[in-house]
């Protein structure tokens, strides 16, 4: 039974005698649905492979697999999660390289299987096992805080958290972080910020976020038309140099590498639009 | 009258199921139907705070379920309609607590208190959707035209077909002005993917950050032209048929280039 | 013409294709690798009924046939591999009966005639 009052428990892997450094196992959750987990997944992945470092990416989204299409890797899945968990194949012939990004491998979820298939423990073991084959592990959670987040979670030492600028997500992302606990030290992305709204008063303020919630911010990412034309192309933006929030995930991406560079912001300037727009008059 | 039980699902999270819950119950309301809704999201609650009714919550759907109040004590009653309530969801349980067959019974006890149960359905398909969809007689599935959600909203048809839930659906966010170049896709696109009858379109607009902010749904204020359109919405629900009307895309030189559907 | 019919076309004839219809093509084959997945029965059944066509032209060998969906990036196919016993022996078509050769007069050797006695040679002789 899935205990909720208490912050999840999450025993610390055995200290492995072999000499090998293991990966970071990262899980990317929010508790809310469409709040950016499976976009910041992906290009984060990318800012990271681009870096130079081995990427493992983990769809955990068993029957709604969403990362594969986003890389725009859909048409080269042959064997997913479930495979692997089942012993029905091997880890290496599931994992997938990225089209786009060397050192960058996508482990699918399976699309007709049902989240309550995954065996815990069996998660656990491979996220273990992607950790002694790649410097980084991406886990993409699903929506909720049912049997999809705690397989998710587990097998995790950290956790990045989405959240947009509105009240539902704000509250889903608390309730989260609680279950989480202390063992996973969460960090925060503010996805989807509209500045011309946080500047009007109607929507909330990277302050009004970050002051309910308390968690180190590893960034803020502006909402931009260009994910969309990215997920139609399935190309991530992160690899484009043209774009904020491309260059916003690299700035996370260093971040979360270790580099001491400024969490990147999304700055408020009045575009000629704005004043026009005003001027003509502005409806509720 | 028997009441209709409608669940709206998406499969994907995020695409607006509880803002339509919201704003459809409300207009509902205001054509002077009986309207419940209910919040089967337990742990992750959110149609009180979207509806603004989040500090009245006393008792939950699951509490009610285990017989610890009665319906009417844990139904909270939006005064600024005259017959507009919910059902909160709990927040400190798990989709666990309740089972399918429980649930079925809840929204039947409902349907003999209003004309029409509105049921928020949790975003996947796990065990929180399908108790969702256990209670309901009718589907209203919501999507937006990107790959993802589509690609979901094509899992949840499938499984409600399994159930010979008939259903119908809205699409959100759509931005004419990425239609006409290409970069998004259109309302026929999206219809012809997934083959259901359509119900609704909703462009994208910033107002409805404002009105889920402060907890009012559109059919109470004034101004607001996503109001029109889910007044359609729910002449549609009451079986009328309305056309897909056409839409001035927002903005300065929308009016100029010229009209795309929606409505 | 509406006007995004105007840029769709401008956009094809400039060689870049709409982020829109690129989507729209990878839903297409996406939620047909979903659906396909998600009929084991429906594939299975499928299989059956192949066998049953094929074996009506030639033996087959059941338990070796192959059935498999490949998604490429731009197409989906279905391949099967049916491993072939043998080609039923059908009757062969019937003879033809055997016709003699008609000569027509040649349309060359007159205008071979045409030319030659405007110039003035002797046509060859032997001709039909």
């Amino acid at each position: 039974m899935f205990p909720l009052r208490e912050p999840y428990d999450v025993a610390q892997p055995p200290v492995s005698a072999a000499p090998v450094k293991l990966g970071r196992a990262i899980v990317v959750t929010s508790g809310k649905g469409g709040v950016g987990k499976t976009t910041t997944t992906a290009n984060l992945g990318t800012a990271l492979a681009k870096r130079g470092v081995s990427v493992a990416l983990v769809d955990a989204d068993v029957g709604l697999r969403n990362l594969d299409i986003l890389l725009g890797l859909e048409s080269r899945i042959r064997y997913h999660l479930l495979d692997v968990l089942e012993e029905k194949v091997e880890l290496d012939d599931a994992l997938v390289r990225d089209k786009h990004t060397p050192n960058l491998y996508l482990l699918a979820a399976a699309q007709s299987r049902e989240k309550e298939e995954v065996d815990t423990e069996s998660m656990r073991d491979l996220i273990e096992e992607l950790r002694e084959r790649f410097e980084y592990v991406l886990i993409d959670c699903p929506a909720g805080i049912e049997m999809g987040f705690k397989n998710a979670v587990v097998g995790a030492q950290e956790a990045i958290v989405v959240c947009t600028p509105e009240v539902s997500a704000v509250r889903d992302v608390d309730r989260v972080v609680g279950l989480l606990g202390n063992a996973f030290a969460p960090k925060l992305i503010i996805n989807r910020v509209r500045p011309h709204l946080v500047h009007k008063g109607k929507m909330l303020s990277v302050e009004d976020v970050n002051s309910i919630l308390r968690l180190p911010l590893l960034g803020v990412i502006a909402d931009e038309p260009d994910v969309i034309v990215s997920t139609n192309k399935g190309e991530p933006l992160a690899l484009r140099s043209d774009s904020q929030a491309a260059a916003a995930y690299h700035a996370i991406a260093a971040r979360v590498a270790g580099e001491d560079v400024p969490a990147p912001m999304v700055e408020y300037k009045e575009t000629f639009m704005d004043k026009l727009g005003s001027l003509l008059g502005g409806r509720r | 009258m028997k009441a209709r039980k409608i669940v709206l699902t998406s499969g994907k999270g995020g695409v607006g199921k509880t803002t339509a819950t919201v704003n459809i119950g409300a207009a509902l309301a205001k054509r002077g139907h009986r309207v419940i809704l209910v919040d089967t999201d337990i742990g992750l609650r959110n149609l009180d705070l979207v509806l603004g009714l989040e500090k009245r919550i006393v008792f939950d759907l699951v509490e009610v379920i285990e017989g610890r109040c009665q319906v009417r004590q844990a139904l909270i009653k939006d005064k600024r309609f005259e017959s507009l309530a919910i059902l909160p969801a709990a927040q400190t349980r798990n989709k666990d607590a309740i089972t399918e067959d429980q649930m079925a019974g809840l929204i039947d006890e409902l349907a003999t208190m209003a004309d029409y149960v509105l049921i928020d359905c949790p975003a996947g398909i796990e065990g929180g959707f399908r108790n969702a969809i256990a209670g309901a007689d009718e589907a209203i599935v919501v999507t937006t035209p990107e790959v993802s959600a589509i690609r979901d909203a094509d899992r949840v048809i499938g499984k409600l077909a399994e159930k010979n839930i008939p259903m119908r659906l809205i699409v959100n966010r759509i931005r004419p002005e990425m239609v006409r170049t290409g970069d998004m896709l259109s309302i026929d696109d999206v219809c012809e993917i997934l083959s259901i009858e359509l119900l609704g379109i909703i462009p994208d607009d910033e107002e409805i950050i404002d009105t889920t902010n402060r907890g009012e749904p559109l059919v109470l204020g004034e101004g607001y032209r996503l109001r029109s359109i889910y007044e359609k919405i729910v002449r549609r629900l009451e079986g009328d048929l309305i056309p897909f009307t056409n839409l001035d895309a927002p903005g300065f030189f929308g009016r100029l280039i010229g009209a795309l559907k929606a409505g | 013409m509406t006007l995004n019919e105007v840029l769709t076309r401008l956009n094809r004839i400039f060689g870049r294709e709409n982020s829109g219809a690129t989507a729209k093509e990878r839903l297409r084959l996406v939620l047909m690798s979903d659906h396909l997945s998600l009929a084991p029965d429906m594939i299975e059944q499928m299989k059956q009924d192949l066998v049953a066509v094929v074996s009506r032209y030639m033996e087959v060998d059941r338990d070796k046939i192959d059935v498999r969906f490949e998604h490429q990036d731009r197409v989906f196919a279905m391949l099967a591999n049916v491993p072939i016993i043998s080609v039923n022996r059908t009757p062969s078509p019937p003879m033809s009966r055997p016709r003699r050769r008609r000569r027509r007069k040649s349309t060359v050797q007159q205008d071979l005639q045409g030319t030659q006695s405007s110039s003035g040679t002797q046509p060859a002789a032997g001709t039909a």
